[in-house]
């Protein structure tokens, strides 16, 4: 077999077929093989300057990696990853890798880049599948820090914190762990069953995880650390409360956020027929916005077998969300109604959603994003018969944690801050991921997980 | 999983639990709620705090058996256990500086009225409890509310104990004669507590209602707890559940409750079903 493959095109990853997968919530993605894994790890060229490292929030030993995978060491591959990457089965699903470490991929240059994200899920997959012995706990330290929400960030943390002998205990308000990645992020993107496989993976290592807990309201941050001796805190608590447009009929029945549709789904497992919580079944559906939030809540609509619409005010071009879920969407049947705004949701005399009123957008000049605003075309409007919308505009800080925390600085607007390595103003307490940011993304949230870690460990290190 | 350390059915639909969670215990204040699954693939329901121990962890819960949810939490005995129980979720009732304060009840929401009383008699407040429910088999908790009660109006729908007629009646009575009040609160179902809103407008009464509306996680997260309040949006669980009554839509409040009525209809025939096969 040659030792490199030069072949300019990405390895193909077999997926569902669109048809089918419509109509189903099993994952699209199917992943390699090893021998296709093998041929992908030989196309990477094992840079000196690594520039794929540098695009990797969790800076994984990309080159290192593959180098095994290429070798056939998948358990050694593994090792590598885990060495920096608490979550390796979610990150090679859902990271937008076109924009970090396949972006800077040298071959990418004058073909495909390698596929990191392909080869990440595949080693961590087969790890999950083939590893029988538990990881190997840290010495304990003797120092306790708590985390605040089990999702990426607080997962990350977590894991970094316990690998350094700290016992950790991660606060989750709903009854299971794992935050946005199991309420959120929808099944057919990532199974439900490979988040629990990491948090057990953590749980091996030692950390404990609390569910029903809810910070701000059981404990408070304050008594966190001094009733129950936690020598640090910190708080991964998510993005919080979603946003609506402020249009007329927002309040009708079958008008829902995409953070309750998708929880309805996701969490509490609604499509299943069997299920105690009820899912509004929608023949028509418009989701608005642009994100991968829409995405997930648009295909999840598909699969529950609706008729489904994206409402977006800008181009296709500008689109938040990644490229590949933007062609699944599409490939699944949904439509993209672009430069396009609800200006009113229509409904009859029960507040039964009857319609969207839409108007029509062209681009002007750019705005302080430098995308370029959306402005309204005169007597553009027009009507879309529909009997649900979803609406996915993001989110705004939960006032929740912030409300019972004194002396907690946050932004005007809510979010927690936090200086780069996550240093709130209050001593001990460190913040990160869309707390802090606002809603980003789950490595990004990864990527502050872990520097918080860092940083806890000095601070308790170093206090006196 | 969270102990049930009590069960005491106070009429043929409502029923009391005592569950074992000291850390709420701890914390709770009237007025906030706690959500619960009965089991592994329930789903989950906001129940507002009816009560609870301090010293010994258990917290109190009143609920209608009214759909799949509570059918099957009725079912769980004394010595059994539900599966999640967390909270408290939601503000506190605000009661700090009302010394003279009605409060209204229908039906199961006397269940949370009674806390609020409580403790407003505990800080000295005089208190006038109006509770009503549809018939006399339906009365919940009549000791208790006259023991913490400078004055107490029961009323029936039909007239089959204490007086006939609804709450209005005797809060516009009383109203009427010039009596005033720091605050009325007033908490059971919407059209209730619209028509309490009502009365108290022309009077400028601060009127509270405590709102128990569809929600997923009680935190902020899925909004599916909005309220029009002032024209504004508001979410239940971080914002409330308590509201300014003169200014919460309660007519689309009372619309939005009804977005799964067809699902939870289903669920609870075929509970219904279910239960009939096992115990056959």
């Amino acid at each position: 077999m040659p030792k490199f493959n030069m072949d300019p095109k990405k390895s193909e990853m077999p997926t569902q077929d669109p048809a089918v997968r419509a109509g189903n919530f099993l994952e699209v993605a199917l992943g390699y093989d090893e021998q296709t894994a093998i041929n992908e790890a030989k196309r990477c060229l094992n840079c000196k300057n690594k520039p794929c490292e540098a695009g990797c929030p969790v800076n994984v030993a990309i080159p290192e990696f593959i180098s095994r995978v290429a070798e056939g060491d998948f358990e050694g591959a593994y090792e590598v990853i885990s060495r920096t990457s608490a979550l390796p089965a979610v990150c090679g699903r859902v990271c937008p890798q076109e924009t970090q470490c396949e972006g800077k991929c040298t071959r990418g240059i004058k073909g495909e880049p390698v596929g990191i994200g392909r080869l990440e899920r595949f080693v961590a997959d087969y790890h999950n599948a083939h590893c029988k012995t538990q990881p190997v706990r840290a010495a304990a330290n003797g120092h306790k820090v708590a985390v605040v929400g089990s999702g990426p960030a607080g997962l990350t943390c977590a894991g970094d914190l316990a690998r350094l002998g700290y016992e950790v205990t991660v606060f989750e308000a709903l009854h299971v762990a794992g935050g946005v990645l199991v309420y959120g992020i929808p099944e057919f993107r990532l199974p439900k069953a490979i988040v629990r496989k990491e948090v057990e993976n953590l749980k091996a290592l030692g950390v404990k995880v609390e569910t029903n807990s809810v910070v701000g309201r059981v404990f408070t941050v304050d008594e966190l650390k001094k009733e129950y001796g936690f020598e640090a805190v910190f708080l991964g608590t998510g993005a919080g409360l979603p946003m609506f447009m402020g249009i007329e009929g927002e309040n009708a029945k079958g008008v829902f956020s995409a953070n309750e549709y998708l929880t309805r789904i996701n969490l509490m497992k609604a499509y299943e027929n069997d299920a105690a919580t009820p899912v509004f079944r929608a023949k028509k559906v418009a989701v608005v916005g642009g994100g991968n939030v829409a995405m997930d809540a648009a295909r999840s609509a598909k699969r529950m077998g609706a008729e489904v619409y994206i409402i977006y005010r800008r181009s296709e071009a500008e689109l938040p969300a990644r490229r590949e879920e933007v062609e699944h969407a599409k490939e699944e049947g949904v439509v993209f109604k672009l430069l396009t705004n609800p200006v009113r949701i229509l409904t009859d005399a029960d507040e039964n959603v009857t319609g969207v009123r839409c108007v029509e957008m062209e681009l002007g000049e750019p705005d302080a994003s430098g995308r370029r605003r959306p402005v309204v075309k005169e007597g553009s409007e027009f009507d879309i018969p529909l009997d649900c919308v979803i609406m996915s505009l993001g989110t705004s800080p939960n006032p929740l944690l912030r409300n019972a925390t004194q002396g907690l600085q946050t932004k005007p607007r809510g979010e927690i801050v936090a200086d780069e390595n996550g240093a709130t103003s209050l001593e001990g307490v460190y913040a990160g991921g869309d707390a802090v940011t606002g809603a980003a993304t789950v490595i990004l949230a990864m990527g502050a997980g872990k520097k918080a870690a860092k940083a806890i460990d000095e601070y308790i290190r170093t206090k006196k | 999983m969270y102990k049930i350390l009590k069960k005491e059915i106070l009429n043929p639909t409502v029923t009391r639990m005592t569950i074992e969670a000291p850390l709420i215990a701890k914390k709770a204040q009237a007025g906030q709620f706690i959500i619960l699954r009965v089991d592994e693939k329930g789903e989950r329901i906001p129940l507002t705090v009816a009560g609870c121990d301090r010293a010994s962890g258990g917290v109190d819960i009143i609920f209608q058996i009214v759909g799949g949810t509570t059918m099957a939490l009725n079912e769980k005995k004394e010595g059994e256990y539900l599966c999640d129980f967390v909270g408290p979720l939601g503000m506190p009732t605000e009661v700090e500086g009302l010394k003279k304060v009605a409060v209204v009840g229908g039906g199961v929401g006397c269940a949370i009225a009674l806390p609020v009383a409580k403790k407003l008699h505990e800080s000295g407040a005089e208190v006038t409890a109006i509770v009503g429910f549809r018939n006399k088999d339906l009365v919940i908790l009549e000791d208790e509310f006259r023991a913490l009660s400078d004055r107490f109006f029961m009323m029936t729908d039909d007239g089959s104990h204490g007086q006939k007629g609804n709450v209005c009646l005797p809060l516009n009575d009383l109203l009427g004669k010039g009596e005033t009040f720091d605050a009325v609160i007033t908490i059971g179902p919407l059209i209730m507590m619209k028509f309490v809103a009502e009365a108290t407008r022309p009077y400028h009464i601060k009127t509270i209602a405590s709102m128990n509306p569809i929600m997923i996680d009680g935190t902020g997260m899925c909004g599916g707890c909005r309220v029009s309040v002032g024209g504004k949006m508001k979410f239940a669980c971080v914002d409330g559940p308590d509201f300014d009554a003169h200014e919460i839509d309660f007519d689309e409040a009372m619309k939005r409750g009804k977005t799964y009525t067809e699902f939870e209809q289903a669920a609870r025939e075929k509970h219904c079903n279910l239960f009939k096969k096992g115990v056959k």
